[in-house]
């Protein structure tokens, strides 16, 4: 059957090439031929044009690789001067590289899903359709289905309890795309916990301290080391121009669109309170005019404090502890711990998503992606996933904004849901009584009656922003009412799903899932 | 006729049917984000400014007109050439486009009027239109489907998702409404109602009713009359003979504007059938186009000549099936005869268009569920035949991409009923009909020659796809590729014929068996001078 699904979901990557195309293409198209012509001193001081090359090494060695198979399609789209080119082969080649790539997404997906016992396949259709890596690799255009892949890769061999390789695959990903180092943490404390110390644990409790194998930790250094090493070293001359182009603290607290974090709650109460200051004919301490929700650019609160990067950080930071210090406790658990691992992860994407500094909405689906592979492991891991697979979903699409491809990324996400949600109830065999039967029409299955209404809600929103809004003709006067209701309303639900989550994870209690075998990872750890 | 069982008791499973109707829906907007047809093609553009235009004439001119040449509505320049129903469709659609964008629909002015939001609206009216006349009846055909299936029939192509999944993914109709421009869901849609009301509910008054609609919607749906013709008058020798005048007053109520005086019938009447047109457009699957390939038909007999030939010889084909039907009545029997009818029509007579392999296909799908290995073999071909049409309108990419699509469905369907299958599972008939059929007894040398045949027509048509798309053909026989490709689905759909009416073959009753059998006989020729052909394309391309 995973054959068939691959052809499908392929097909229907096909079906996209022509499609619209976000600036994210140029910038790619210009990275291919950066690295084609320029001599690796240059590759991160060009500015011929203005998107520069902004990833680590090797994705630059990448797009050099692509670059050679692109002079067959159209050797123009490799000038540096040629700015803005899209040719039909350029646009044919980029697309089907990207559709390429994603074929070690799905082996990556295969790996994942085939640790599992139960639904198996489900979660490889979930992940291999996630239509949140649809609509940003194959519409709006980015390589994430490649970048999951090395992810995924990562995880199943820390699954399988092959640390070596898991960290491996962990550095490699990080050196293609820095922005995983949000969840490095979960890495660092699971690694530190699981592989350097050889005794899990003595009680089933504490911590063994005197079982640290020091040769462990060196191993896992060297391996770590090594990768950087090979990945930095060509260009050990221009790091500080490699770092200053990496991290630009330079662009403000929130996207053009804001993402559905904390932030976006927070500007809105800031707008709310702006409003209302001027309704009770308040004076606001600043007087601020950039508070327009389309700019990139930093802006100032009006009534509540600026936030600087740091603040974001730091409150990244604080809010991922107390899951971090609760995995080392779990790890004291040989045969969940892994599970545990992947929970982490999750919890410690929605923290760095919801506090982290211009975070892109993008970014949610570092959160469901994990989250997906989770979903057929508990019951609470479900609800949660369906939860949030519909509102994280929903919020990537302002990033399709043309007005034809609106029937298309709503079916995509309807698609997707579909499948979830009549699914995995399946799973967990919820006892059916007569009253839910009957009126099974309106009640989502698993859901409960606030996120049922938050569903309802979500609905009457996108008749509003698709319909209403343009029929009362706002579109002219507000032109950014509808995102902002978006980010909004979207942000409450990840807030919720976050706190939810958290929670869960938190006091997530070993003894209480005797659901899930697994038997490969028993088997790895005896010959351990 | 059909057993019934008890209305409260059946059974619908409905897993993948929610996840499958979205995915339908999504492949219908993925290709309507291609061009349409004549997209960027003045002077005259293709069906798609063919349907602007009637909105334009419909909404700016007096009904009395809309079938007539006056200096507001040119005739030359697609004029209106369906029946009423469709005026009416496009008068309705030519009002909101009034009111969304009244530039579209300028008499006149609004000629090749094109851009992304006037696309995107027509796009919308298609898919609304689908949605409400053709899905709703797939839904209600797909729900009866499994109803009457018999308790111990374990069919997995019976159960109502997955017969609703492998209805609405069929490429054709896609590509051709969505990617290509038309409405032929509406009438199919209608037509599909009709069907429906005689097998599942047997109420002829509602069936004629929504019959004669389809039937006003768009001529081509004349296909299927000799059909229902039969049935109603067969139900007339046992009952009332209401349906007479029940089809009476629609047509009265439909034609009311036109029928107050003869001068207003009259040029309706003659857009609808325009015999002066010649015998086949461009390159058509069908007998005269593989006949014209050894004759040239032009050139020996006139075009009256040619009207009559092709009367008879359609006649000759379709009686068989509907006599058949007439003396034994039965719900199968009613489903079969309409494929027969339809693609004896397609095959035989006059002025047939590419795109018509629709009007047969969608009784195929119906039947798709009894019959899935001929079936699909028939909706594999029947896409294909319409690849010269597809490629004019840029439509490569999404008949590829669907046609991928309804591969692998059918293939997961196989897999679901039994697991070890692969891939290609689906190229063995005797696997196909162990799992739709496991207690019959097949006959195993006729299912190897199947799939034999099957395994080379799947062939033929894999090199012919790239000797379309990649070689371009010699300058001598520049119609070198949709030639062979036409007569390949020549045969496939003869040879569906074969199949089909061998079902009643078995009970001789008909001395005009034998001359159908004679015609086929001919047939079984062409599919061997097809797959030479095939050969040679190879070895010419090496």
């Amino acid at each position: 059957m995973i054959t068939q699904i691959i052809f499908i979901v392929t097909g229907i990557k096909f079906l996209f090439m022509p499609l619209y195309r976000s600036t994210d293409f140029e910038v790619h198209r210009n990275w291919l031929a950066i690295t084609h012509n320029r001599s690796i001193e240059q590759w991160y001081f060009d500015t011929t044009s203005e998107w520069t090359l902004d990833y680590p090494p090797f994705f630059a060695w990448l797009e050099l690789g692509i670059s050679h198979v692109a002079k067959f399609f159209d050797p123009e789209m490799l000038r540096v001067e040629n700015l803005n080119y899209a040719s039909d082969m350029t646009v044919l080649f980029q697309r089907l590289s990207v559709i390429m790539l994603d074929f070690f997404y799905i082996y990556s997906v295969k790996r994942c899903s085939d640790l599992l016992d139960n639904g198996k396949l489900l979660v490889f259709v979930l992940l291999v359709s996630n239509p949140g890596l649809i609509m940003v690799d194959h519409i709006h255009f980015q390589y994430n289905g490649f970048l999951f892949g090395l992810l995924l890769l990562s995880v199943s061999h820390m699954i399988t309890g092959n640390f070596l390789k898991s960290a491996f695959w962990f550095a490699v990903l990080l050196n293609f795309k820095h922005i995983f180092l949000y969840i490095a943490p979960v890495y660092v404390v699971y690694l530190m916990r699981a592989y350097c110390f050889t005794v899990s644990s003595v009680d089933g409790v504490h911590t063994p301290w005197n079982s640290y194998s020091i040769t462990n930790f060196i191993k896992l250094a060297i391996i770590v080391v090594t990768v950087f090493g090979i990945s930095f070293g060509p260009f050990i001359r221009q790091l500080p121009q490699l770092f200053s182009r990496l991290f630009p603290f330079k662009r403000g607290l929130c996207h053009a669109y804001w993402a559905p974090n904390f932030w976006a709650l927070y500007n809105f109460c800031d707008k709310v309170l702006q409003h209302l200051c001027a309704a009770f004919g308040i004076k606001i301490p600043r007087n601020v005019a950039s508070m327009t929700g389309g700019l990139v650019q930093e802006f100032e609160h009006a009534v509540l404090p600026t936030i600087k990067p740091n603040v974001t950080f730091l409150l990244t930071v604080l809010s991922m502890m107390p899951a971090l210090v609760k995995l080392w406790h779990l790890g004291a658990d040989r045969r969940y711990r892994n599970m545990s691992f992947v929970r982490c992860l999750t919890v410690c994407a929605t923290c760095s998503f919801m506090f982290g500094w211009h975070v892109h909405e993008k970014a949610i689906l570092l959160v469901l992606i994990p989250l997906s592979f989770l979903s057929v492991l508990g019951v609470d891991d479900a609800k949660l996933f369906l939860f949030a697979t519909t509102v994280g979903h929903y919020s990537l699409f302002p990033l399709l904004y043309e007005r034809n491809l609106t029937p298309i990324k709503i079916l995509l996400l309807l698609t997707h849901c579909a499948v979830a949600f009549s699914y995995i109830p399946g799973l967990y065999e919820v006892p059916k009584t007569k009253k839910t039967r009957r009126r099974d029409v309106i009640i989502v299955p698993m859901m409960t009656c606030v996120e049922m209404l938050y569903f309802y809600g979500l609905l009457m929103l996108c008749v509003y922003e698709n319909v209403i809004h343009s029929l009362l003709g706002l579109d002219k006067t507000l032109p950014f009412l509808p995102l902002m209701m978006t980010s909004v309303y979207c942000s409450l639900g990840v807030f919720y799903f976050w706190v939810s989550y958290y929670h869960y994870f938190l006091t997530f209690n070993v003894s209480s899932v005797p659901i899930f075998k697994a038997p490969r990872s028993m088997e790895y750890q005896k010959v351990k | 006729m059909t057993k019934k069982s008890d209305p409260l008791k059946f059974t619908v499973t409905k897993t993948a049917l929610l996840p499958g109707f979205f995915f339908a829906l999504l492949l219908r907007w993925c290709v309507a984000a291609y061009p349409y047809s004549g997209y960027n093609k003045p002077p005259m553009y293709g069906d798609y400014e063919a349907q602007r235009h009637w909105q334009e004439i419909t909404v700016q001119t007096p009904l009395i007109n809309w079938y007539r040449n006056t200096s507001h509505n040119d005739l030359n320049y697609w004029g209106l050439d369906y029946p009423p129903l469709t005026a009416y469709h496009s008068y309705l659609l030519g009002l909101i486009a009034d009111w969304l964008d009244p530039e579209s629909v300028r008499l006149f002015a609004s000629r090749g009027y094109e851009n992304e939001n006037h696309k995107s609206f027509m796009r919308w009216t298609v898919f609304l239109s689908d949605l409400y006349f053709y899905i709703t009846a797939v839904m209600c055909i797909c729900i009866d489907v499994e109803r009457i299936r018999a308790k111990d029939d374990k069919n997995v192509f019976k159960r109502t998702d997955i017969s609703f999944i492998m209805f609405l993914l069929y490429p054709g109709l896609i590509l051709i409404d969505h990617g290509h421009f038309q409405y032929n869901c509406v009438s199919l849609g209608l037509f599909l109602w009709a069907t429906f009301f005689i097998i599942a509910i047997e109420n002829d008054i509602l069936s004629t009713i929504f019959f004669v609609l389809a039937l006003n919607y768009k001529q081509m749906e004349l296909y299927h009359a000799f059909p229902f013709f039969f049935y109603f008058l067969r139900k007339c020798f046992c009952g009332v003979p209401n349906r007479a005048v029940t089809v009476v007053t629609c047509f009265v109520i439909i034609w009311y504007p036109f029928i107050t005086s003869w001068d207003n019938l009259v040029p309706v009447v003659k857009r609808l059938f325009p015999f002066q047109r010649g015998v086949f457009e461009d390159k058509v699957s069908n007998f005269w186009c593989t006949v014209n390939v050894f004759i040239k038909l032009k050139n020996v007999y006139t075009n009256d000549e040619m009207v009559t030939m092709c009367f008879l010889t359609t006649l000759m084909a379709a009686m068989p099936s509907c006599l058949d039907l007439f003396f034994r009545i039965n719900r199968k029997k009613f489903v079969l005869s309409l494929i027969n009818v339809s693609l004896a029509f397609f095959l035989f007579s006059f002025q047939v268009h590419e795109k018509t392999i629709l009007v047969v296909a969608i009784p195929v799908v119906i039947h798709f569920p009894d019959d899935p290995f001929m079936c699909f073999w028939f909706l594999l071909v029947s896409t294909f035949s319409m690849l010269p049409l597809l490629l004019k309108d840029h439509l490569l990419i999404p008949y590829i991409a669907t046609g991928l699509v309804y591969i692998s469905a059918y293939s997961i369907v196989l897999n679901l009923a039994q697991p070890n299958s692969w891939f290609l599972s689906f190229l063995n008939a005797n696997g196909v009909y162990s799992i739709v059929a496991p207690n019959n007894k097949h006959n195993s040398v006729w299912l190897k020659l199947l799939t034999t045949c099957f395994f080379l027509s799947l062939q033929g048509m894999f090199w012919l796809h790239l000797g379309t798309i990649f070689v371009k053909p010699p300058d001598r026989y520049p119609d070198l590729f949709p030639e062979v490709a036409d007569e390949s689905d020549g045969c496939g759909a003869k040879f569906s014929v074969l199949i089909v009416s061998d079902k009643f073959q078995g009970k001789p009753l008909l001395a005009r068996h034998r001359l159908v059998n004679s015609v086929l006989q001919e047939e079984l020729k062409t599919i061997h001078a097809f797959t030479q052909k095939t050969l040679t394309v190879e070895q010419w391309k090496k």
